[in-house]
């Protein structure tokens, strides 16, 4: 079996880089800095998930047919996300 | 590893012919998942963008503390997931169910603080439906920001319990040693929906208590 193992200390460290992040976006939501509240905010989730998906999820020693299938469903999360918001934004007559 | 191990299926050429497709299917089903919850998640942006008051409003009314503290223990139960998978990796059974065991414990706690939420929110009135009661014009708004919110966190909380359950099953497996070094793929799979799951609490955590909190 081709099973690559990961150190402990690799779980360790990503757990306390997980626990910063946290920390980080709740103090970040108590200041007033406009849009930047929901960029911040999503852009720490997004670095959060990343470390999850990368080494907790092993994606890092994956194949590479595992990263297309995970870049797909990124993709169409992406394309369901702007598609529905583009017709939302673009249609003042809703209200 | 040879051909004659327990868990091999006779239609793979090897163990890690298996283990890949065992791990790519698993993959696909998150994919899935990350579909599903993206609908939940349209639905939010969506009405996060014509309704910025009520939502504004909505997370106000919702305890910071718990959610963080929620969140930390999420990640938690993660760590211990994957030192279980390392533990299933190194052949150490022992160390595998008492980290299947601490997993379990932390879901369950994470599940009980849910709970702790949800009954605040159903003595302040904040469930939607017939008993639920805001004071101003934007109520409907509000109730559709708690719609939102149980669907959400609802939807979460099932695959919580959902994974509580594969991992009893997991402890029980492991407890008759049906994982070795050589084989752990099932250890392994439940791992990925575990973290996935966390995941998905990741974002739903900013995105429910934390924005339109300042």
């Amino acid at each position: 079996m081709s099973d690559h193992i990961v150190p402990r200390r690799t779980y360790y460290l990503i757990f306390a880089a997980l626990l910063v992040l946290t920390a980080v976006t709740v103090a970040v939501a108590f200041l007033d800095v406009g849009p930047l509240n929901t960029i911040a905010a999503m852009s720490i989730a997004s670095i959060k998930a990343t470390l999850i998906v990368l080494y907790f999820m092993h994606a890092r020693y994956g194949s590479r047919l595992v990263w297309v299938f995970l870049g797909c469903g990124i993709m169409w999360l992406g394309v369901l996300l702007a598609l529905i918001m583009s017709d939302y934004v673009s249609r003042g007559w809703t209200g | 590893m040879t051909e004659t191990h327990p868990g091999l299926l006779h239609h793979f050429d090897d163990a890690a012919q298996q283990k890949e497709a065992s791990t790519l299917g698993m993959w696909t089903f998150l994919i899935t998942e990350i579909l599903f919850f993206g609908g939940l998640f349209a639905a939010y942006v969506v009405y996060r963008t014509r309704f910025p008051e009520a939502w504004a409003a909505g997370s106000h009314h919702l305890d910071i503390t718990l959610g963080a503290v929620n969140t930390a223990i999420l990640i938690g139960s993660s760590l211990t997931m994957a030192l279980g998978v390392h533990s299933s990796q190194i052949g150490r059974n022992r160390l595998l169910i008492a980290f299947l065991i601490l997993t379990v414990v932390l879901g369950g706690a994470f599940l009980g603080i849910k709970a702790v939420e949800y009954h605040h929110k159903y003595e302040e009135h904040h469930v939607p439906g017939p008993a639920f009661s805001y004071p101003g014009p934007i109520a409907g708004q509000v109730q559709l920001f708690f719609a939102l919110y149980f669907a959400m966190t609802g939807m979460h909380a099932l695959h919580m319990v959902v994974g509580v359950g594969l991992l009893l099953n997991l402890i029980r497996q492991a407890r008759r040693g049906r994982f070795t070094p050589a084989y752990n793929t099932p250890v392994d799979m439940i791992g990925l929906y575990w973290h996935f799951v966390d995941i998905v609490w990741v974002f739903l955590f900013p995105l429910l208590y934390l924005l339109g909190r300042h």
